[in-house]
């Protein structure tokens, strides 16, 4: 008999939209104004903190919904925005500087939804509000950095190797070295003293016989923009913590470019005053002689200053800056050959001469490496926004085994993790390719809840459209549709759910809209195939029966070449573009599903393999 | 119910030299209209900056110019943007002052004359070369669409209704484009991507007629190509109009209910639906038929057709 199907196919359409229910599910639960409190450097978040804010809730008369630890920070959830904004201020003057608190919007998902990892769908920054940030990586500033340095080592390598240069000069507009010499015996010995020395190097002959031009590979160039670039990342995401945002985004975008997310922040001057902060490090030593105990009662001596390290031990440092961080060129964890976790650093020329001059007559003294950056604070200055304060702290402290030159390791270190930390604060000091905003987005947070409020009630009408549409034009059949629309609805919005990277924006939602109207379309196609066959005088058996196959090829055909353009679109789009062709091609996907499979078991349950005189369409 | 009810089909080719004349004419003002009056770039592509801002009560437009002009900002362009209250001001590039800050010193100056705060609804920054990418990768990827469908509708069908579905697209596009042109509706990135998802409804539109005219084809042995071109055109017409309706059903729903920012979407997609419609009978099909679509070209070939017959005996 035709038009059956077997009973478990029934069973596997009706799992998979009980399971892109459950997982759409979440988008209903609204969503909780909160608070993450995590600890910066040095500090940890346990269950006293914890208890601590609860009970400061309490006595400011904040009604929490509920405080808990999770992850190592604290998230607390209020009833409203004003509670949540109130409790910030409190949480801020009874924690202080050293404690971040981010506002943040936590989903309500019941406990057993979470469990099954089922949560909300990411909303856009058009949605939530926030600040979108692209930055460009000025590569020809790192790369003239790397050719000055170049200069300055070809001249003491030069002199060191005895050989006799008329000038040594850095042709930025190249990226090269110009070296030029007296003798075509000493332009043949400085090629082959200097590529003794970096094998990367490409030489090329200049204008004369004795002018020597110096390039870089391009595998030394490619590694010069990574390492800017990524230096530049590690940066922004060690600011993009103290700024205090819950869920931020910082990613590489091609080969000079990072994107900036920060759900949720308003005031995008704060911002990037704090993004665009110059940290900076020192290298000094430490100062044995002073009296550190004199020193912590307020009577510190007078060529010494009184510093930190990261656990709170107070140092006393001489004055003297024995070097500072823009000499650095790099800083890699690594382990010694006793498989220790040890700090390589490598200096620019200059900077190798002024640390073994200050090292000459330090050895067996300590050196203390300081770390200082701004960040905001809880007072606020006169523009209404925080005043940024200077914080400086000692990194490391080791001592000097030896006269120090342009490449030395800091060992001694406790572990791996703590080895790699102190790279990364090492090239966060060190001077880098200076990064520049060309793109901001800023959407606040009443437009954001506006726009929702526009896409959802678009949805809405949309639906109710096409719906009363549907049953007026086929009947019966239409009511078929309009199930298969519902169904489409719901697993749009589960696959979007469950898909980690896909995030709903507003064109997205408008996305969905279209989809809505489309999605109609391969039914359409069915239903008017059904027509014709039952015109052309077929039986209700064999009419519903070849309507669903001829009009398949088609519906495949036409769709195929839709999400051709969805996924063109993916490609190349950004941000909401991109949003919008993800939507789009699950909104095709999930049509023709429900289209094709979804109506056709609806329509063979009611009319397939009976007696039918004449069927309502 | 049903909308059309034909015994015979429709002659719709017999209006195909018409068609192609209307076109061809749209398609000439449009390139007119953009070499003339060009397109009105919104902010993603000219680059620039934009800040919407709330006021408490309806905007005083003149005083909010004036209060610009005074800080310096003689060239901000200042509207309404939805409603009354809503205020949207446009900062063309410029290079003497840092383009990144500008949005939080326009709000500063604005509440500095103002009893009230305004509140920030949005600020978008656009860097020069930015925008120009945005400009590029938008052609870039209507350009790999059209070669992408091209070659899909080669491989699935045949060259000269590959020929005619890109043209009819090429079409589609220009027309809508002229129209944002002639009308110097604001041009940005949601418009781009209605531009694209237009690529895409277009097409999907067209290839419903062009699967039922290799259907007609081979049902309909003695009729000429202009007829079993109408026959395919008149069944399929009933489905062309329904989709449509319900699409422009919901498009105009989201044209009132989808906000300013939507507005731009709306409208391509609206007046797209409604050309693309038109093109994927007359435009699609027409240029095949003049390329000289036959009988010969959309029957399998003869190994081939056996199977056909056969599956055809099963159905």
């Amino acid at each position: 008999m035709l038009n059956q199907n077997p009973v478990w196919r029934y069973f596997l359409v009706l799992g998979m939209l009980l399971l892109a229910l459950v997982y759409a599910l979440p988008n209903l639960y609204p969503e909780d104004p909160a608070l993450n409190i995590s600890a910066t450097r040095g500090g940890s978040v346990d269950d006293a903190t914890r208890a601590r804010l609860e009970q400061s809730f309490i006595d400011a008369n904040i009604a929490a919904k509920s405080v808990v630890l999770e992850n190592g920070q604290v998230l607390a959830r209020f009833n409203s925005t004003e509670d949540q904004l109130q409790a910030r201020e409190v949480a801020n003057q009874l924690l202080g500087i050293n404690f971040i608190t981010a506002l943040n919007l936590a989903p309500a998902t019941p406990d057993w939804l979470s469990a099954i990892g089922a949560s909300p769908m990411k909303l856009g920054l058009d949605l939530r509000g926030g600040v979108h940030f692209l930055m460009a990586v000025d590569m020809k500033a790192a790369l003239d950095k790397n050719v000055n340095d170049m200069v300055q080592t070809f001249r003491a390598d030069l002199r060191e190797d005895k050989i006799r240069y008329r000038s040594v000069q850095p042709d930025l507009a190249n990226s090269r070295v110009i070296v030029s010499l007296r003798t075509a015996e000493d332009v043949a010995a400085a090629e082959a003293a200097l590529k003794a020395r970096d094998r990367e190097l490409v030489f090329s002959q200049g204008s004369d016989d004795l002018t020597l031009l110096v390039g870089i590979s391009e595998i030394r160039l490619k590694e010069i923009r990574e390492y800017a670039l990524e230096q530049n990342i590690t940066i922004i995401r060690n600011r993009v913590n103290e700024i205090g945002v819950a869920e931020p985004l910082v990613q590489r975008q091609g080969a000079d470019r990072i994107v900036v997310q920060l759900p949720g922040v308003q005031d995008t001057a704060q911002a990037k005053e704090i993004l665009g902060a110059t940290a900076s490090l020192e290298f000094r030593l430490v100062d044995e002689e002073g009296d550190l105990a004199a020193a912590l009662e307020g009577r510190v001596p007078p060529n010494a200053e009184l510093y930190y390290t990261r656990d709170g031990r107070p140092l006393l440092l001489e004055k003297r800056i024995m070097l500072t961080g823009e000499h650095i060129t790099g800083a890699n964890s690594a382990f010694d050959e006793y498989s220790r976790p040890q700090v390589s650093i490598k200096l620019d020329a200059k900077g190798g001469n002024m640390l073994s001059a200050a090292t000459r007559d330090a050895i067996g003294r300590r050196m203390a490496s300081v770390f200082i950056e701004y960040k905001p604070g809880t007072e606020i200055g006169a523009d209404g926004n925080p005043i940024l304060i200077k914080q400086q702290e000692v990194i490391n402290d080791a001592t000097i085994q030896a006269r120090l030159g342009r490449d030395f390791r800091i060992t001694g270190i406790n572990s791996p993790g703590e080895a790699q930390n102190l790279a990364t604060l090492l090239r966060a000091g060190a001077l880098i390719a200076p990064i520049q905003i060309i793109e901001e987005r800023t959407i606040g947070p009443s437009l954001g809840k506006e726009n929702i409020e526009l896409g959802v009630t678009a949805i809405q009408w949309g639906m109710v459209a096409v719906l009363v549409f549907m049953v007026i034009y086929y009947k019966a059949f239409g009511v078929v549709a309009n199930l298969a629309l519902v169904a489409n609805l719901v697993l749009i919005v589960g696959v979007m759910s469950m898909i980690p990277g896909a995030t709903l924006t507003l064109p997205g939602m408008a996305g969905i809209v279209l989809t809505v109207g489309m999605a109609v379309d391969a039914n359409v196609l069915i239903f008017e195939r059904i027509r014709e066959e039952l015109a052309e005088g077929r039986s209700v058996q064999q009419a519903i029966h070849q309507g669903y196959d001829r009009a398949f090829a088609t519906i495949a055909d036409s769709n195929i070449t839709t999400l051709l353009v969805a996924l063109i679109l993916f490609g190349i789009g950004t941000g909401p573009v991109k949003g919008f062709a993800v939507t789009l091609a699950i909104g095709i996907l999930t049509s023709i599903f429900t289209a094709v499979v979804g109506t056709r078991l609806v329509v063979n349950l009611i009319w397939g393999g009976r007696r039918v005189q004449s069927l309502p369409i | 119910m049903r909308i059309f009810y034909f015994s015979q089909p429709l002659n719709f080719m017999r209006l195909k030299w018409p068609a192609m004349v209307l076109s061809t004419l749209l398609i000439l003002g449009s390139f007119v209209s953009f070499f003339t009056k060009g397109i009105n770039w919104g902010l993603d592509f000219t680059g620039g900056t934009v800040i919407e801002v709330g006021f408490a009560q309806p905007a005083d437009l003149p005083a909010v110019r004036q209060t610009l002009t005074a800080a310096g900002y003689g060239d901000a362009v200042v509207q309404l943007f939805g409603t009354s209250r809503d205020v949207l001001i446009r900062i063309p590039l410029r290079t003497d002052i840092d383009q990144s800050t500008l949005g939080d010193s326009i709000v500063s100056v604005l509440n500095s004359q103002q009893a009230e705060p305004v509140t920030v609804r949005r600020i978008e920054f656009v860097g020069p070369s930015v925008g120009q990418e945005l400009k590029e990768d938008g052609g870039l990827a209507m350009l790999v669409a059209l070669i992408g469908i091209l070659l899909y509708v080669t491989m699935r069908f045949e060259w000269r209704l590959s020929v005619g579905a890109v043209m009819a697209l090429f079409h589609d596009v220009t027309l809508t484009m002229g129209l944002f042109s002639v009308l110097q509706l604001e041009f940005d990135l949601t418009v781009l991507a209605a531009i694209l998802a237009l690529i895409g409804y277009s097409i999907n539109d067209t290839i419903v007629v062009f699967d039922r005219i290799r259907e007609s084809f081979r049902k309909l042995r003695d009729t000429s190509v202009d007829d079993t071109i109408n026959d395919a055109i008149t069944s399929t017409l009933n489905r062309t109009v329904v989709t449509s309706l319900t699409t422009v059903l919901v498009l105009v729903v989201l044209f009132y209910m989808g906000g300013a920012l939507i507005h731009g979407f709306a409208t391509a997609l609206l007046f797209g639906i409604a050309i693309g419609t038109y093109s994927s009978v007359y435009v699609a099909s027409s240029i095949a038929e003049i390329l000289g679509i036959s009988r010969e070209d959309m029957l399998p070939p003869p190994p081939v057709e056996k199977e056909g017959e056969n599956t055809d005996a099963l159905l």
